[in-house]
Order: structure tokens, then sequence, then C-alpha cells
């Protein structure tokens, strides 16, 4: 095991080494696998009492079933609507903030950049009723509108610790030598920082994302319907509906998962930089 | 614009100098206004609300800190806030936890990569969905935690349905994925561990635990400050599972301050805005324990630059 490399080992320990990995893997991902295949379980196994022997057929509609008893589909696409404006809004937002923040020498400004992170961090429920209370007087409660506005503003708070830093990180005389030809500070923000900071929108955005398409305590402080709910507060009340439908609530789990999941793939790279920013100095 | 030794210049460098004055105001502006709107005024407003007696909907009633006597006298907030310190404590387990899957994964061996995402999975998918896992997990009468048991010691634990197992039960969910979050923390930090000190310190006869205490973990110590924040509101903040997987129940046993805000505010048992803001005032009032420590670390930091 750890500092020492693997491979300095005797032939056994390798060996047990790579008997472990799957092993332990298999254990760690226990419950979830659990779920996937109760998820393709035909609804007989779980009468019969067949909970986890072999499925006596793959029930793949137990999918289709998900997407035609319920509202499921409305509710996947209410998380798309919340999920992506959030994201550019959020992102947008930060890169303007955290551009002030980095480059700008200010009375306050070390406070206000404080008072971004701190707030991120605030509990939600001393937010939850003055927010509530100003969305519906902007006659947006129950609207996607209303939701993804709080997401955007609070996200900020993250986002802005996340380009402040990422800003703070590059060569101050790019900026400098940009100043001394004449440009703007419009156009060194535009033409000089933003092209750099690709790599940080890219995992801001993942991870911003993630956390908005999971969020549930606000789709629940928010929403109500079917109409305007994301998939995280509408698997719960399906969940109220199907009990005891194992099958549809594992099926409906995954797909809510799948998202997230695949976005995490797909961005792997960036999704772990944005995490752990910090973790390395 | 008042220049108390104005320049002789041209208007063109003036005019940029007054832009990079003003220039860090209207980028921060339309960030830093939605902040102010959605989370600082809110902040203040749920400290006033407080002192109030209100439905959400007719006139507030002024009745100074009598909700803050009520909940002296209150036994669901005692439930709760014992819930939360268990939860603190407990939570605290996903850094060692963390720590050892990311050391046992920390190899170079053929198709690591995929154990490492694969290991991170739990994290990345919805508290909704991990506290719906976990209920079939410890279901009974067919869950496999419940099979377990049973077999174990024959009637099987119904971990979920019991008032003093209940908590644990859910803070095991809770744990799966901060575990995870844990050990891509330490995965990146062990990236960085300087292997000539590890060799140095073999050479002195450095192995296993000592090797670990003395010459790993100060060099992880970044990492662990963030496992250890990102853990500690991670704790205080827990809401999604025990609503998904108990609701506060039974009997109100697995309540946490943040539920029990939500349920007295928001939920059919009442809409009783000024008590729940004042159990939200202190859960903030201990939050902000910690994220004052937290801050307070990180203006050192900035001075040190």
């Amino acid at each position: 095991m750890f500092p020492k490399p693997i491979q300095s080992m005797s032939p056994a320990a390798r060996l047990t080494y790579q008997v472990l990995l799957p092993v332990m893997l298999v254990l760690w991902l226990l419950p979830l696998l659990g779920v996937a295949v109760t998820s393709i379980r035909p609804s007989s196994d779980l009468a019969q009492g067949n909970y986890f022997g072999v499925p006596s057929y793959l029930a793949f509609s137990n999918y289709l079933d998900v997407f035609k008893n319920s509202p499921f589909a409305s509710y996947m696409l209410n998380s798309f609507k919340v999920t992506i404006p959030t994201v550019i809004g959020a992102v947008a937002l930060s890169c303007l903030t955290g551009f002030a923040l980095a480059v700008y020498k200010f009375k306050g400004n070390l406070l206000i950049f404080f008072i971004f992170v701190a707030g991120n961090f605030v509990p939600f429920q001393i937010l939850m009723v003055p927010v509530r209370d100003l969305t519906v007087k902007m006659g947006l409660y129950d609207t996607i509108t209303g939701l993804a506005l709080f997401h955007v503003a609070f996200q900020t708070g993250f986002c802005t610790l996340f380009m402040r830093n990422f800003i703070k990180a590059l060569p101050k005389e790019l900026i400098e030598a940009a100043r001394v030809e004449g440009v703007g500070e419009w156009q060194i923000f535009w033409h000089i920082v933003l092209p750099l900071v690709r790599p940080a929108i890219a995992a801001l955005s993942v991870l911003i994302f993630t956390f908005i398409w999971n969020d549930y305590f606000w789709a629940t402080v928010l929403t109500t319907g079917a109409d305007t709910q994301p998939i995280t507060a509408g698997l719960q009340s399906l969940n109220g509906q199907w009990v005891a439908a194992w099958q549809l609530v594992s099926a409906g789990s995954i797909l809510a998962a799948l998202p997230p999941v695949a976005m995490f793939f797909l961005m792997q790279k960036h999704f772990i930089a944005g995490l752990t920013l910090g973790a390395v100095k | 614009m008042s220049e108390p030794h104005a320049e002789t210049g041209t208007p063109a460098p003036r005019r940029r100098r007054l832009n990079r004055k003003l220039a860090p105001w209207l980028f921060l502006a339309p960030g830093a206004l939605m902040f102010l709107i959605y989370v600082l005024i809110p902040i203040v407003e749920s400290m006033w609300i407080s002192f109030f007696q209100w439905d959400g909907l007719s006139a507030k009633t002024w009745v100074g800190l009598s909700n803050y006597l009520e909940l002296l006298d209150d036994d669901a907030f005692y439930t709760s806030l014992k819930n939360n310190v268990i939860w603190l404590v407990l939570y605290m387990l996903a850094i060692p936890f963390g720590l050892f899957i990311a050391l046992f994964l920390n190899q170079t061996v053929r198709g690591i990569r995929i154990y490492k995402s694969l290991f991170f999975f739990p994290f990345v998918i919805s508290q909704v969905v991990v506290g719906l896992i976990f209920s079939w997990f410890y279901a009974p009468g067919f869950g496999l935690f419940f099979e377990l048991t049973k077999w174990l010691d024959g009637t099987g634990i119904a971990i979920l349905a019991n008032p003093n197992t209940v908590t644990y039960g859910i803070i095991a969910a809770g744990l799966w994925p901060q575990i995870a979050y844990c050990m891509i923390l330490y995965l990146t930090g062990l990236n960085a561990v300087a292997p000539d000190q590890i060799e140095a310190a073999r050479l002195d006869g450095a192995k296993g635990i000592k090797m670990l205490w003395y010459v790993v973990l100060p060099q992880l110590r970044p990492a662990t400050f963030i496992a250890v924040v990102v853990t500690v509101i991670g704790a205080l903040r827990s809401f999604d599972l025990v609503s998904i997987m108990t609701d506060g129940g039974p009997f109100g046993s697995s309540r946490v301050l943040s539920y029990y805000m939500y349920e007295q505010a928001l939920s059919e048992y009442g809409y009783r805005m000024g008590y729940g803001a004042a159990i939200a005032v202190v859960l903030f009032a201990i939050m902000m324990i910690f994220i004052s420590g937290f801050i307070w670390k990180m203006w050192r930091d900035e001075r040190g630059l």
C-alpha cells in the first residue's frame, strides 16, 4: 500500500492488490448496484419476493413505464430549464466579479471577497423565508425563472471565489503591458483575461451544473407542481405515489442521476480540478 | 471628478484613469447586486422576522424574544440540536475513510483511473437519489442491510424505524458521498507529495504509520483543511437526506435544525415563519463560528501573499 509503489512489492502483494481493487469497488457501490439491478427487475419478481436473485427476465420496460405513468419527462425537462440558464448566469456574473476582485486594488476589495465566500457557506434556512417571500412578491413563485434567479445569485458566491483565485494566478505583466499599450479595461477583460480563463469556466460550469441539478431544498421551497419542479423534487413526490414499486423508484433514480454522471465522465479533469481548488498548495 | 494634483495630460489618459477607478465597481455591480438581494438582505430579514409571530400572510406581530424563549423549552429543538452534534462528530469520519481509500487507490496500475472515478461516483449523484438508494438498502422485509442483520440476529434491524438508530442510519447514507469527496481531495493532494521526501524518509527507516504520520500527512495539510471545512458545512447543512429518508421521523427523532426549521415554517405542521426564523438564526450562529474560522485563515493566507 501507500507511497510505496505496488510495482516494487512482491508478486503476491501485487496480485492481492489487483484482486482487492474490484472487490472493494463492488462493496463500495453495493447499494447503487442493487438499485441498478432492481431497475431492470420485473415487478412480478418483486411480488414473489425475488429481490436479490437473478431477474427472471430483464425488464427494461420499467424505464418506459416511468415515462408513461408519470410526468417524469416534464420533471427532467424542468431540471434542464433551471440548470442551464443558472450555469450561464452564475458563470457570467462571476467572471465579472472575479475579474474586479483579482485585478483591481481598491478599498474593501478583500472585505467584499470574503462576504461572497462567507455567504456561500450560510445555511439555506436563514434565507428561506425572505427569499420565498421575495419570489412570491415578484410574482415568480412556482416558476422556473424564480428558481433559476435565486440559484444564479447564490452560486455567484462560490463562483466568485473560484474565478477570483484563478484570475489572480494569471501573470500580472499581461494586464500591465496591455494598459501601457492603452487598451481599455473592458477590452482587457474581454480580449485578454476571458480567453485565458476558459479552463476555469469549463470547470465551474460542470460543477455548477451538478450542484443545481442535484438541488432539492430550493426546488421544494420555490416550486410546487410537475409543471415547474425539477427532477429531484419530482422523484421524491413520485416515490410517494409509487409506494412499494421499487423497480420504478429505482429506474427513476438511475435516470435522475444520469445527466450529472454523464457530465462528470465527459469533463472529469475539469470537474476534479474545480472541486479540489485549494487542496494542493 | 476631483483630481487634487490634476495633470495637464491629454484627455485620453485622464479618461482612462477615471475609468480605472470606476471599472471595478462596474464589473462588480451585477453580481454583487444579485448577491445582496438574494443572500445578504435575507439574512438580516430572517433575524428581524425571528422577533415576530407571523404565518407568512397576515400582518406580523412583534413578540420580542418570545420565539427564542419558546425554543429554550422545546424538546424538539433539543432533539434537533443533539442530532446536529451527532452529525457533526460522525461526519468527521469521512476524512480518515477518504484518506484511507485515497491511499489505497494511489497506485499506478492498469485501469486505476477508472477505479478512481467509479469510487467518486456517490458524490456526483443527488442526495435525493442517495437517500432513495439507502432507504431501499435499509428497507425492512427485503433491504440488503435488513437481510444481512436478519442473517446475524434472526429478526433483522429496521434501522430507520427505530428512534435510537435512525439518525445513525441517515448519517451512514450521508457519509457515502462525503467519503468520496474527501477521497478525491486527498488523491489530488497525494499527487503533489514530493517523492524525494518520501525516499529520504524511507532511507531513514520510516515505514507504514510512521511514514504516514510524519511525512505524508503534513504535506497533505491543505487537503485536510478543505476536507474539514466541507465536511463541517455538509454536516450542519444536512437536510435532503433527513427529508427524503424519514421526514424527521419516527416521532421526530431524526430531525436536525435545518429540517425542524423547514417543518415549522413551511409544512402542514404550520406556517410559523417567526419561530422557524429563530431556529434558522440559531443554526446560522453555529455555522458562523466555523465560517469565521475559515475566513480568518483565508485572511491570513491573503496577507501572506
